[in-house]
């Protein structure tokens, strides 16, 4: 039998037998969970952004009451090339269906987005798409929350997050991350609530309009005119905190959403 | 060679990580939180109980021409169904995961054991052999994980144990244990610990350090 077992008919049958079987229990798999996978990716993404405008608390709110709370918010679609916010008509106009709309399929599109050059590029995302969602947190008409999506490179990977500002488009009310591969412990440690816990209050914007909130080494002293737009380093993770500086220095600065945040504030 | 020899053997007597040093790459990564290192033991054992059963029941029909890529295919279609998983039901884990899930392909545990058991033995032992690596997979993977979790977080299964200087505690945690190097050094004194205990595991050394030099060598 062994002479037989090792014929060249016996190892072809046996290779397409075996990859046949695999290749109908991975496609199995992949096809029958994938409702699941992108629900809970969604409900993931949801999760943060209400974290981020702090309607999230954990431990206290349920999963299921995400859905029914996001519904507070208003989407509006920023064009990221006139760094401005669209109005319904214009969003029409782009063509593009928001409600499936991914940011990070849209940047690795070359239709759909822009390549930066080492000078723009100051989160070292090397590529940003054209558009971006929004989310306005609206009470009794008033604007009281404008959530962003921000991302940067930080130490070992890139960090995906979410930054809550108050109406004034200046101050901030949170700050979350809900993707990144940081070190667990040393710059994992962004998800720390403590630490996201220091950033509410701070500002964003100094007398000239540039972004001067950061993480600084170490720990903000109190009562200098600094105070209100430095947050504490994250010890052990220099090149993380640098890397949530430069993500914010990016996203909340000129070539991005800065001019959208001053429109918004000035309409309210 | 019984069932319950094959189970337990892997434990202590022939531990993977012990005293064969497979397996190591996944157990420098996944072990700073004590519930990621239980997943990823748990997906470990997984795949390679179910693999050394799937091979163990078609070993007479793989020609051995082709049969390290006929293990491979099996594995990672394993570990594929189990990444699915992980996605579909603990959304939270497989984040934390990543890539090391996938990663266990490369485990050399789970193609060792396909390659020296499954191949020849029939599919009962073999899967409860691939459950017993699991095991012995696991108990290493846990002890360092324990360590590191509550010397690195002050922490276990995430529940604080010691209060953290941040969080206005006494615990200054020690920076090195959230670090890849420092499962180095503990897997290294487990080692060291267990061939202690079994002193039969330890090897002979490959040759010895002459003296300096003698008088009748010289």
């Amino acid at each position: 039998m062994s002479s037989n077992k090792d014929a060249m008919k016996n190892i072809l049958l046996v290779a397409l037998s075996v990859c046949f079987v695999c290749s109908v229990v991975v496609s199995g798999a992949a096809v029958s969970l994938k409702p699941e996978r992108l629900a809970n990716k969604e409900l993931d993404r949801n999760k943060n952004i209400l974290i981020a405008a702090g309607l999230f608390e954990k431990g206290v709110t349920q999963d299921s009451e995400v859905e029914g709370l996001f519904k507070s918010f208003e989407i509006g679609i920023v064009d990221l090339q006139e760094q401005r916010l669209l109005t319904a008509g214009e969003v029409e106009q782009t063509k593009i269906d928001f409600d499936r709309y991914d940011q990070r399929k849209a940047a690795k599109d070359p239709t759909m987005s822009v390549a930066l050059n080492t000078v723009e590029d100051i989160a070292s995302i090397s590529t940003r798409a054209d558009y971006s969602i929004i989310y306005l947190l609206k009470r009794e008409g008033e604007l009281q929350r404008i959530v962003l999506p921000v991302h940067g490179y930080g130490l070992w990977s890139t960090l995906y997050g979410f930054i809550s500002v108050q109406a004034d488009g200046n101050t901030v009310s949170g700050i979350t991350f809900y993707e990144h591969q940081e070190t667990a412990g040393l710059g994992g440690e962004v998800d720390n609530p403590r630490w996201k816990g220091l950033w509410p209050g701070k500002k964003i914007y100094d007398e000239n309009g540039t972004v001067a909130l950061e993480v600084i080494k170490g720990s903000v002293v109190p009562g200098t005119s600094q105070t209100d737009y430095q947050v504490d380093g994250l010890s052990g993770a220099t090149l993380t905190s640098r890397g949530v500086s430069n993500l914010l220095e990016y996203w909340l600065g000129n070539q991005a959403f800065g001019p959208v945040l001053k429109e918004l504030a000035v309409r309210t | 060679m019984n069932f319950k020899e094959v189970l337990y053997d892997p434990i202590f007597n022939n531990n993977p990580i012990g005293l064969q040093i497979l397996g190591i790459c996944s157990a420098l990564a996944v072990t700073t939180q004590m519930s990621v290192a239980l997943v990823m033991c748990v997906a470990l054992t997984f795949v390679c109980a179910f693999s050394n059963l799937f091979i163990s029941l078609i070993r007479n029909q793989i020609p051995s021409s082709v049969r390290i890529i006929v293990q491979m295919a099996i594995i990672a279609s394993l570990v594929i169904v189990v990444d699915q998983i992980l996605g579909a039901v603990a959304y939270e884990m497989s984040k934390q995961l990543t890539v090391f899930v996938g990663l266990i392909i490369t485990n050399c545990i789970v193609m060792g054991r396909a390659e020296a058991f499954a191949m020849q033995n029939p599919p009962g032992i073999s899967f409860v052999d691939g459950v017993g690596n699991g095991l012995g997979y696991s108990i290493v993977l846990m002890a360092v994980a324990t360590i590191r979790e509550l010397f690195g977080s002050g922490s276990l299964f995430g529940f604080e144990v010691m209060t953290l200087v941040t969080n206005g505690g006494w615990y200054n945690p020690n920076g090195l244990m959230l670090l890849a190097p420092s499962a180095f050094f503990i897997i290294g004194l487990l080692i060291w610990a267990l061939r202690s205990w079994k002193t039969g595991q330890v090897e002979e050394p490959e040759y010895r350090i002459g003296g300096h030099t003698s008088l009748s060598g010289a």
